[in-house]
Parts: C-alpha cells; sequence; structure tokens
C-alpha cells in the first residue's frame, strides 16, 4: 500500500527541532548564559524547556522515520 | 548554583548514542535506560544527584511522546496508567524515605549497598520468572496466540470486593483498586531506589493484572511520564537539574522511543518479555558484582582497591551490554517481523 510522505511536517518540526538544538549548542558551555537555568527559583524552566524539545523533536522523530517509510504495522494484518 | 560541567564533543556522543539505545528499549518495553545513563554521567564528571536530576528531566518528555506513539497504536490504557501513577507515587516518596534513612545510619556505602541488593534481588526474582514464562510459550509454540492471563491474574479478577472494582478497557481488566495499590506503590517504590521501576509494573500489570504486554509496557510510559514529571519538578526546585544534559540525551532518545513504539507493532507479543527478562537479569549479574565493593568499603569484606576497581567497570560494561542486548533483539524482531509482512 502507498503511503504519501509527511515532507511538510518533516520540515516544519526539524526547522523547530533543528533551532532549539542550535541553540543549546551554541550556548552549550556558555556558564554564563546557561546560569538563569540552574537556579532554584527558576525552577520551571527546564520544565518548560522540556515540554518544548518534546513537541518539537517528538514530532520531528516521527516525521523522520515516517519519511524513511519505517511504519507501523497497519492493524489488522497478519504479523 | 549545581557545579557547572563543561562538555566535550565525547561526553555530547555519549549522551546521543546511550539516549537513542535507551529510548529504542523504553519505547518498546516502557522503561529502560536510567541505569546506564545515570553512572555514565556521574563517570563524565557530573554529580550524582544532578545526573539522577538530569535523567528525570529526559525521562519523562522521552515517556510523553512513546505514551502518544503507542495511544496511536490502541495500547495505552490511560486510566491503568493514571491509577497506578497516583499509588506509585507515595511508593516514590516511602522509597525516598527510606533511602536517607539508609543513608544516614549505613553512610554513602550502606546506601550503595542498599541499592544493589535490591536491583539483584528484585530483578533476578522478577526477570527470571519473565523469562520461564517467554521460553514457556515458546516451547508451547503458542508465540502468534494472544497471551494467556495467568493464574494469579484470574483469581485476582475473580475477587469481587464491592465499592473498590475498575474496570480497564484497554488492558481487558476489571479488578478491585486494592490489588493496584500495591502494584503502583511497589513500582513508586523500586523506581525510588534503582529508578527503574518499570520492572516491576509493567510484569506487575501483566502478571497480577492480566493486562496484555503490549498494554502492559506501553501503560509504563504513562506512569513514566507521571513520575519524571513530579520528579523533575522536585529537583529542579533544588537546582539540580542541568537541562543540557537532559536534552542532549533527549536527542536521541526521541529517534529511539519512536523506534521501539514501531517496533511493537511488528513483533510477536512474548518478545516484550523476551527483551525485559534478558535486560533485567544482565543487569541483575552486573549489579551482583559490585557488591562485595560495598561490603569492602563497609569493612565486612577485605578487598583490594585494583579489585575493586576492575569489578566496577566490569559491572558499567555488563549494564552497556545490557541495553545493546535488548536493543540488537528489538532491532532483529523489527526485522524479522517487516520481513513477515512484506
Amino acid at each position: 500500500m502507498s503511503h504519501a510522505k509527511p515532507w511538510k511536517g518533516f520540515v516544519l518540526s526539524g526547522l523547530a527541532s533543528s533551532a532549539g538544538y542550535a541553540l543549546l549548542f551554541a550556548y552549550l558551555n556558555d556558564r554564563e548564559a546557561m546560569a538563569p537555568f540552574f537556579q532554584k527559583e527558576n525552577w520551571w524552566l527546564p520544565v518548560m524547556v522540556a515540554f518544548a524539545f518534546s513537541l518539537a523533536h517528538g514530532a520531528f522523530t516521527g516525521y523522520f522515520w515516517d519519511v524513511l517509510g519505517v511504519r507501523a504495522k497497519p492493524r489488522g494484518s497478519k504479523s | 548554583m549545581t557545579e557547572f560541567i563543561a562538555l566535550g564533543a565525547d561526553s555530547v556522543a555519549f549522551l546521543l548514542i546511550v539516549g537513542f539505545i535507551g529510548g529504542l528499549v523504553s519505547g518498546f518495553i516502557g522503561s529502560g535506560g536510567a541505569f546506564v545513563l545515570t553512572p555514565g554521567m556521574m563517570s563524565l564528571g557530573v554529580p550524582g544527584v544532578v545526573a539522577v536530576a538530569s535523567n528525570i528531566c529526559h525521562k519523562f518528555p522521552k515517556a510523553l511522546v512513546g505514551a502518544y506513539k503507542r495511544h496511536k497504536y490502541g495500547q495505552v490504557d490511560i486510566k491503568l496508567g493514571l491509577v497506578m501513577a497516583a499509588t506509585a507515587a507515595v511508593g516514590m516518596w516511602w522509597g525516598a524515605g527510606v533511602q536517607q534513612s539508609v543513608r544516614e545510619s549505613f553512610g554513602e556505602a550502606g546506601s550503595n549497598l542498599y541499592v544493589s541488593v535490591a536491583f539483584v534481588v528484585v530483578l533476578a526474582i522478577v526477570g527470571g520468572f519473565v523469562l520461564r514464562d517467554a521460553i514457556r510459550i515458546y516451547r508451547a509454540g503458542t508465540t502468534e496466540h494472544e497471551e494467556e492471563v495467568s493464574r494469579l491474574a484470574r483469581w485476582v479478577r475473580s475477587v469481587e470486593i464491592p465499592g473498590t472494582m475498575m474496570t480497564f478497557r484497554v488492558a481487558k481488566t476489571r479488578v478491585s483498586f486494592l490489588f493496584v495499590l500495591p502494584l503502583g506503590f511497589a513500582t513508586g517504590l523500586l523506581a525510588s531506589t534503582i529508578a527503574v521501576g518499570g520492572f516491576v509494573g509493567v510484569p506487575g500489570m501483566m502478571y497480577v493484572l492480566g493486562a496484555p504486554g503490549l498494554v502492559a509496557s506501553a501503560t509504563e510510559l504513562v506512569i513514566a511520564f507521571v513520575m519524571g514529571l513530579g520528579g523533575t519538578v522536585k529537583y529542579a526546585l533544588g537546582g539540580y537539574v542541568d537541562v543540557r544534559l537532559a536534552m542532549l540525551i533527549l536527542l536521541g532518545s526521541l529517534f529511539g522511543v519512536q523506534l521501539g513504539a514501531i517496533g511493537t507493532t511488528f513483533v510477536k507479543p512474548y518478545m516484550i518479555k523476551v527483551v525485559m527478562a534478558t535486560i533485567m537479569l544482565i543487569v541483575a549479574v552486573s549489579r551482583a558484582l559490585v557488591i562485595p565493593v560495598y561490603l569492602g568499603q563497609l569493612k565486612v569484606l577485605a578487598i583490594s582497591a585494583a579489585l575493586a576497581a576492575f569489578l566496577k567497570q566490569v559491572s558499567f560494561v555488563m549494564m552497556v551490554l545490557a541495553l545493546a542486548v535488548g536493543a540488537i533483539i528489538i532491532i532483529g524482531a523489527m526485522i524479522r517481523g517487516h520481513r513477515a509482512q512484506a
């Protein structure tokens, strides 16, 4: 069965995920820029960052395998 | 502020690779990876509490993505997951208290010994039981059939306690809440002790409640999400989460969790049990190897520093091996399942 590849979702989520990780790598070892993420009063920051990455990178990785043709077996077909 | 560790290319590569393999195993059996990631981060120079906190911070988004994916395949029992998670939170809280009192009474070595003994006893018993069941299914030639409900689960389902009965539609079971409660509690207790509550939660849902393996492993992701989110908030309030470490692990981990979830639709249901038992038993042996080291630190056993270092190294390599073997079995089973379908 042919399956249309979700290129649009792949590109958009890929851009969002890449932007997030580009920022992370740009400031990876910048102690000053990263300082707010380690402060007790900013406890919500790591939680928000994790949610944002799970949304963008979660969507991207889903599309990634789909575009590669690695998809779940359709329900009801024999193994 | 938490100690700031400079991250080089080798550290990043380690987190990406282990993240991917851990994600693959988690997407497939509902948990895994923490037992390699936490000591692995510590070997990179990350303080223990930061390693635990950062691992938990990557766990909840990973579990969220895995649970969403497997929910789309109709494998997640959200109600069961939430009830288990609520009771697991109590177990986790109690377990953390036990850990603290062990540390106060016997020091760091005593605490490590307690964790290792818990690993060995729980994983050897539960892992051995799961492996025996997988071998029985294989020998009976019923690998293609829907899983049989265990005798214990049949009894649990038959016990009617008015006012406590709950129906879990996806898990295809109706049981008293009074049986779910200790199971969730034990999952949380184990999660706070060895960081992998799923090693009790998944077999418990399968053999005590009678949930199919695929549903149990998928539902574990809901529990992992709730406990991971709670744990992240708790550690972030102390300023212990290193978000860089967590997001680097997540980079590889989400590729893995998606692939592992897809894999569950291709393999025979008993493969969940094979992978879980294999990992649990290798990890049990790995943790058994370091028990003499902690006994040495407590002056119960005379052991040379060289031998202690050697045992610790072999133990870590075996944990990496456990994860790698699990990943190889999953990929092999996926390829076989894919070929059979083609």
